[in-house]
């Protein structure tokens, strides 16, 4: 039997999505003194992932990047042993901003924040509901707070109402943890059916993942100064595990294009003859109504998808997420590049579902694939994030992003938020290998056509398509696509459970 | 057998030691036949790869392997004192003799500036000859398409793009059109512009008879060798799982992360294509044992990728190019060189998620392995040892070509396919369906 989880150890982000709160804003810090940083943090009203009853009407969360940690004079060693991509940081390195599509109009040495000389050692969420931020963030910016820390930045956010800014639903397809921590996987077997319930272990370091691993994170000896706030590291009983309960967290803010969208949609659906918003939906792969999927639902349930919560949400999950695209291998209902598909294709470890070990062993000697894409994208099990994000500036509908921009139009986007315990695996995984990646599932000349750069690609002709194939016809492909976001700032930080923010608090050096 | 008549690809692998008071030399030699690291100058004047027609890829690499060590921290003994040895590596349409000769004809003077910083070459040395004498044979090759040649896959390449083009200015026509006017219409547009001139579509070569005979003779010997070996097999087998598992059991791991510094000069010449290099080295565990269990593996192995894995799938995977698997030292050392798409992360994630049991059973056989069962079993899905393992292993590829940068192995496939397809005055229904979705 594992032990339980100790909600009241893991900040509340990782649990809620703290929707009731539609009043948002994140700030980035810059230590100003270390000590009075670590007073605070001593103290911070951090909320958890306890059930509380009433449901606070205000939230914090805090992250640190790894600069953050060096400011507050956490030992070297010990830092040392948070993940490589972390230690390096989301645009600390161009090779890795090569393999996340920042590159041209997305290059770091462009952001508003989080680039070379902005990147700020912690961000501080606030979260309230309506009306009340403005006095939670009074109450939380003490004079300890403010000698502490210079704000370098303010992430405000604004609330669409579950749309994003191109008028999607979005956030609806989210993986289940596994908070009871019954999935068992199997270390040499494969996993033949999708499901939508993921190892606590993806999300929250200290915890098995899908490998059946414990991911690498900062050990402790027992005697080690500030060891004692820790909890015991379950996989070394002898170690001290600054990682339990705490998870890494992805910020990029996204910039949305609405108008260029909008504009490029319509002149395609006028030069194509068509009507409505069905190139926009091809290019998500939901419905802009209702966000119901493009392919239709399966007819036997996906395991972690709509059984949780009251029967209208269970209901609601069931007509958005119940759905894998076997039924749909040419992508006829649904384009293989579409928008959700490369998010989350949906595969297994070993497609065709193999009956029995005889042809289990045929799959794996790599015969049997029926179909031109079966098996060649990765298994998303491995692959998944939790999002987070929220919308920042004020929407603007379909109607109003065709008509020429006034000269002070102001920016809109998304502030992506994506908690993973694996950030390589997992999120930049997810960013290269299936957004920016012109040759995702066998397609080539296009990248994702929303979070595209457009950039060139060597030896392509160009690489700002889009195909649709049709049922029993020649594809219908959407050409010289213009870029719609664009990356201004981002960040690694990492999420400490409360009793590594306590650690945090009290172990750095003068 | 394959009725299709093909030009069978061929590989060398020259290598020779290095002379120590000549490496810094070498490395700006090699240095300077790159516009960036990591992105080759084609028509560099060392040797310009862009006029060999006939060539795939090829690498130029130091072998400079800084987990020699391990062998000694793991196991004891002396340890031991390798040079550091330069390989080329090519992999090319048509026979190793022609590419040779042709080597020394364009590129002789340059391969001259190499190979004299290497032990064993003197100016005035017939190029061909020396490198022919140099080179060591894999013990498994794989190619990921046999028999299709470069000038094949330009001509596939440029025959879709020209389809492609064709079928997005006249859009509001195949909108109209069923699969089998697609089909007709397309392969009309195709047979004009052949007779214009601007596209072709060569037909092959006839298969020499030469490498006919030694294929089919390879494709019954070895099984035949099995056969008749099996009585023996069979009875070594208990003893065999028994000296197996008794040093799986206590072998140690050798797979701490690399440094920062060492990580980040490898993603330097890493995804400016969308195919990478990858080249890894390793020493082999101590011992007969091990050294016999691989040589018999990758013997093994390599008859299933000249007589089944052909077509562009090694079991699983489908994103390499080229691969080998070559003895150094007398196979006391292993050098893995491939040329796979994607990143490294994707590539290493298809190995373990795909292929982690063909994987354990060549590299298990390695000093600090992520520890394996019965060979084939847990070993590299210990995600992070397993890559930690392999980048502590992975060696900076000074110079690294390929011929068609921009084109995956899929897309090779699929421009296959659309050749293949389109070739045929007409298609059955179901093919039809199948052949329209490859655009």
């Amino acid at each position: 039997m594992s032990a339980a989880v100790d909600y009241s150890d893991v900040q509340g982000l990782v649990r809620f999505g703290f929707a009731h709160m539609n009043e948002a804003a994140y700030l980035l810090l810059r230590v100003r003194n270390p000590a009075a940083a670590r007073a605070w943090l001593d103290q911070a009203p951090v909320t958890t992932a306890a059930d509380r009853s009433p449901v606070p009407s205000t939230a914090l969360q805090i992250a640190f990047t790894h600069q953050g940690l060096e400011a507050l004079r956490i030992p070297q060693h010990v830092i040392a042993g948070f993940s490589a991509e972390f230690l390096s940081g989301m645009a600390g390195d161009a090779n890795r901003s090569r393999r996340l599509g920042d590159t041209g109009a997305n290059s770091p040495s462009a952001w508003r924040w989080g680039g070379e000389g902005k990147i700020p050692h912690v961000v501080v969420m606030l979260f309230a509901e309506d009306g009340q931020l403005d006095t939670w963030q009074q109450s939380v910016a003490t004079p300890l707070f403010q000698g502490a820390f210079e704000e370098i930045g303010r992430l405000d956010t604004s609330d669409l109402g579950g749309r994003e800014h191109f008028g999607f639903i979005d956030g609806v397809s989210q993986p289940q943890l596994d908070w009871s921590r019954a999935r068992t996987v199997s270390v040499n077997g494969n996993q033949l059916a999708y499901g939508n319930v993921v190892c606590l272990g993806e999300f929250l370091l200290g915890y098995p993942n899908e490998y059946s691993r414990y991911t690498e994170r900062p050990l402790l000896d027992a005697g080690e100064a500030g060891s004692d706030e820790l909890p015991q590291a379950e996989d070394q009983p002898a170690k001290k595990d600054l990682g339990k309960n705490g998870t890494y967290v992805v910020i990029r803010q996204l910039e949305q294009d609405v108008r260029a969208f909008w504009q490029y949609v319509d002149e395609a659906t006028k030069s194509l003859h068509e009507t409505g918003y069905g190139l926009a939906e091809s290019m998500v792969g939901r419905r802009l109504e209702d966000g119901a999927p493009l392919v239709p639902l399966s007819q036997s349930p996906v395991p972690g998808v709509g059984d949780a919560g009251s029967a209208a949400r269970r209901r609601k999950d069931v007509q958005l997420n119940q759905f894998t695209y076997e039924s749909d291998p040419d992508g006829a209902s649904c384009p293989i590049g579409a928008h959700i598909r490369r998010g989350n294709p949906r595969t297994v470890d070993l497609p065709g579902h193999p009956k029995g070990l005889l042809a289990q062993a045929f799959h794996l000697l790599g015969f049997g694939e029926a179909n031109l894409h079966d098996d060649l994208v990765a298994s998303v099990r491995f692959h998944r994030i939790l999002r987070r994000g929220r919308e920042y500036g004020p929407a603007l509908s379909p109607g109003e992003a065709v008509q020429p921009a006034p000269s002070n139009d102001p920016g809109r986007g998304l502030h992506f938020i994506a908690l993973n315990a694996n950030i390589e695996r997992q999120f930049e995984f997810v960013q290269n290998a299936w957004m920016a990646r012109t040759k995702f599932d066998g397609l080539t000349e296009e990248s994702d056509p929303l979070l595209g750069n457009r950039e060139p690609v060597k030896g392509c002709p160009f690489t700002n398509a889009f195909s649709i194939p049709q049922d029993g016809k020649a594809r219908k492909r959407l050409v010289e696509m213009p870029q719609f976001v664009t990356v201004r700032g981002g960040a690694y930080f990492f999420m400490p459970g409360i009793r590594a923010l306590r650690y945090l608090s009290k172990t750095g050096g003068a | 057998m394959d009725r299709v008549p093909m030009m069978p690809q061929s590989n060398l692998l020259v290598a020779a030691p290095l002379r120590a008071e000549r490496e810094a030399e070498l490395r700006a030699l090699l240095a300077s036949m790159n516009e960036a690291p990591g992105r080759v100058n084609p028509a560099n004047d060392i040797l310009p790869f862009e006029q060999f027609a006939q060539l795939h890829v090829a690498r130029l690499v130091i072998l400079e392997d800084q987990t020699v060590s391990d062998l000694h921290l793991a196991y004891g003994g002396s340890a031991p004192n390798y040079p550091l040895i330069l390989a080329f590596l090519a992999d090319f349409d048509g026979s190793a003799d022609a590419f040779r000769a042709d080597l020394a004809v364009r590129a002789g003077k340059g391969l001259e500036r190499i190979f004299s910083c290497c032990h064993g070459f003197t100016a005035g040395t017939d190029i061909a000859q020396w490198m022919k004498k140099h080179e060591t044979p894999p013990a498994t090759n794989y190619i990921n398409w046999l028999g299709r040649t470069v000038s094949q896959v330009r001509e596939e390449d440029a025959l879709r793009l020209a389809l492609e083009d064709h079928l997005q200015s006249h859009a509001s026509l195949f909108a109209a059109m069923g699969l089998k006017e697609t089909h007709a219409a397309l392969r009309e547009f195709m047979l004009g512009e052949i007779r214009a001139g601007r596209l072709a579509v060569t037909p092959q070569p006839p298969t020499p008879l030469g490498w006919r005979l030694h294929n089919l003779l390879h494709l019954v010997g070895v099984p035949l060798l099995l056969l008749l070996l099996a009585p023996l097999l069979i009875l070594y087998l208990p003893i065999f799982a028994i000296q197996l598992r008794s040093r799986e059991k206590t072998d140690p791991e050798i797979a701490p992360r690399v440094k920062a510094s060492y990580a980040e000069e490898l993603a330097t010449i890493e995804d400016y294509d969308v195919t990478n290099q990858f080249t890894a080295m390793g020493s082999l565990k101590p011992g007969l044992f091990r050294r016999w269990t691989l040589a018999f593996l990758l013997w093994a192995l390599n008859w299933t990728t000249r007589h089944i894995y052909t077509r562009g799938q090694l079991a699983r995977v489908g994103t390499i190019h080229f691969a080998r698997w070559v003895f150094i030292n007398g196979r006391r050392r292993l050098l893995f060189a491939s040329n796979y798409d994607g990143a490294l992360e994707t590539y290493m994630d298809d190995f373990i998620n795909k292929v982690g049991w063909g994987l354990n059973l060549v590299f298990s056989n390695g000093v600090g392995y992520p520890s394996s069962r019965w060979l084939i079993l847990d070993g590299a899905k210990d995600e992070q040892k397993f890559k930690n393992f392999l980048r502590r292993h992975e060696l900076p590829t000074q110079v690294w070509y390929k011929a068609y940068p921009g084109l995956t192995a899929f897309d090779l496939k699929r421009n296959t396919l659309i050749r293949e397809g389109i070739e045929k005055s007409s298609l059955p229904d179901a093919d039809l369906r199948q052949w329209v979705a490859l655009f």
